[in-house]
């Protein structure tokens, strides 16, 4: 891994240029309880403009909670907030013209339009965007006059998304987005969220999905029981806590199985007939196994590599799995 | 935020008359049980006007402003249970914008059906309804928001939305029959009569009664106060007790 530590990682080929990295949220020391509860235990962190910054953890750790703070609908009992500058508690009404928030598992009154909805919230802002290009580019267009209670549940979080759009705020909070919903939908949203950071606007969202933040996330901060216990890009996440590295190739050469423990830095091996399973740890590992090959002159029908993920920095970190 | 609290009441105008069930209860049940009380009492002579047990007019007027406060309490909890105000706090909108769209929207739905009310009276019982329409409107709206205000307080009790409509009628009924619309106050146990002018639908009953008979407001400005006070405090409460989520 080199030494660079740039914020934003380009993914996606989108790529920043370093600028002077400016805080558009930071929490410092947060701490929330409910009754004897520590929801959110010491949290510190930033969140700079532009990027798509991700806090997960299972569910109850704590996410939605910390988010709630910066959006002022809860007042943290120890700690200090900013977001673009302000208070979120005391400047609540200057900030909530300025941030779009969408809500884990909300809803709309049931037998509203999707029109209604988005005229409706344009309303609230001293200014807004165009309802219908916003729904044409959220792909809405066709629904614009179903009720609510009728839409799919990708097309309601469409509309949660273009609710928090309208009014072109500079941060967008999004708690839980794609939970239950079909990978198709997630994927489309996927798009959307990266489209909506393309725009120049900062993300801040929750998930209990690890493919979600890796994809999405140009940060991510790991919480679990309100700690928050990691923080980082997914590569520099990976790369500290997961140096492992799996190699599984199939061939069929003589007693393979026996010579397979000579590839340097392998800690386990698993043969089942023709196929092999090496485990070794650095970045060096998968070359040692092709040179192993190669010096072998083996006839190799299939080499796939497996790298860790964001999932099991998880693993590693709490001892558990995040799905629940 | 005048703009966004117009919008807003308009939009929740719109989703109300879509909900066939809440549209029934608010504008034809009254009526109607206004209506078929009406007849099975002999209230068919202009004669016996107001004149059978009770004053079946104001019953069913009592009756639209409960099933407003009713609707109330349920669209209070199953927002709050779905979300949506928690999503409208999240907006620049105050919370007092949120919930005084629902106010006004009630007093409007309450209007009308106090006006369809007048029209089923006078259409189906000649020379019952001898009233000044505006008077007895006023004094049913104010009668209305008193009464609503007490309903916040019971929207934050309810654990659930689906509570909300059995919680709101279990306390909100037994009220009609304390209020003095059946039998004058003055007949309750000591006990029950403080309970009755703690509640606003006794004093509403007053009023209203008041307005009838032609007494009209002046004789009544105590029950006003009342009125005005039980709101006071209903608000109070709910400022302190309210729940969003």
């Amino acid at each position: 891994m080199s030494e660079s530590i740039s914020r934003f990682s380009a993914r996606e080929g989108v790529s920043y240029s370093p600028m002077p990295p400016s805080p558009v949220i930071s929490v410092h020391h947060l701490e929330k309880r409910y009754g004897k509860t520590l929801a959110v235990d010491d949290v510190s962190l930033e969140v700079y403009e532009g990027e798509i910054f991700g806090l997960i953890g299972p569910n109850g750790a704590g996410k939605t909670t910390t988010m709630e703070c910066l959006q002022g609908l809860r007042r943290q009992d120890r700690g200090s907030l900013s977001v673009l500058g302000l208070d979120p508690h005391r400047d609540s009404t200057k900030l909530r013209q300025r941030i779009g928030v969408q809500h884990q598992e909300a809803h709309l009154q049931k037998r509203i339009k999707v029109w209604e909805a988005v005229d409706l919230w344009a309303s609230l802002y001293s200014s807004s965007v165009d309802g219908d290009a916003l729904l044409e580019r959220l792909g809405l267009l066709p629904k614009r006059n179903a009720w609510f209670m009728t839409l799919s549940g990708g097309q309601k979080q469409r509309l949660f998304i273009a609710l928090a759009l309208i009014h072109e705020p500079e941060v967008v909070f999004l708690d839980e987005l794609t939970t239950g919903l079909d990978p198709q939908a997630r994927r489309t949203i996927w798009d959307l969220v990266k489209g909506i950071r393309e725009r120049g606007t900062t993300v801040f969202l929750t998930t209990h999905l690890m493919e979600e933040a890796e994809r999405l996330c140009d940060r991510v901060a790991i919480i679990e029981h309100g700690r928050l216990i990691e923080l980082g890009t997914p590569e520099e996440l990976v790369a500290k806590h997961c140096l492992e590295r799996t190699v599984v190739f199939t061939s069929d050469g003589e007693r393979l199985s026996e010579r397979l423990g000579g590839v340097p830095g392998v800690r386990s091996t698993v043969s089942q007939g023709a196929m092999h399973t090496l485990t070794g740890e650095g970045d060096d590992f998968v070359t040692e196994v092709i040179a192993f090959v190669a010096r072998e002159k083996l006839h190799v029908r299939g080499f796939r590599t497996e790298m860790p993920t964001l999932e099991d920095v998880f693993l590693k970190l709490t001892g558990r799995g995040i799905r629940d | 935020m005048l703009k966004g609290f117009w919008k807003l009441t308009w939009v929740e105008t719109k989703v109300f008359i879509r909900e066939p069930m809440g549209l029934i209860g608010t504008l034809i049940i009254p009526v109607v049980l206004f209506v078929v009380l009406g007849r099975t009492l002999g209230l068919r002579k202009p004669t016996t006007a107001v004149a059978p047990p009770f004053n079946l007019a104001i019953l069913a007027a009592l009756f639209i402003a409960i099933s407003a406060v009713l609707s109330l309490v349920a669209i209070i909890s199953i927002y709050r249970e779905g979300g949506i105000l928690k999503r409208l706090r999240a907006t620049p909108l105050s919370p007092v914008t949120i919930l005084g769209s629902q106010v006004v929207l009630k007093l409007f739905f309450t209007t009308i059906g106090l006006g369809l009310l007048m029209l089923a009276g006078r259409k189906v019982f000649p020379g019952v309804m001898q009233v000044n329409v505006l008077s007895f409107t006023a004094a049913v709206l104010v009668s209305t928001a008193s009464i609503l205000s007490l309903g916040f307080v019971i929207a934050s009790l309810v654990p659930t939305a689906r509570f909300a409509q059995p919680i709101g009628g279990a306390l909100l009924y037994p009220m009609i029959a304390l209020s003095g619309v059946f039998f004058p106050v003055e007949r309750l146990p000591a006990f029950w009569r403080v309970v009755a002018y703690g509640l606003p639908t006794t004093h509403a009953v007053a009023l209203m009664k008041g307005v009838w008979d032609g007494s009209g407001w002046g004789a009544h400005l105590g029950d006003v106060a009342a009125l005005f006070v039980i709101a006071a405090v209903c608000v109070a409460l709910s400022t302190r007790v309210f729940r969003w989520e």
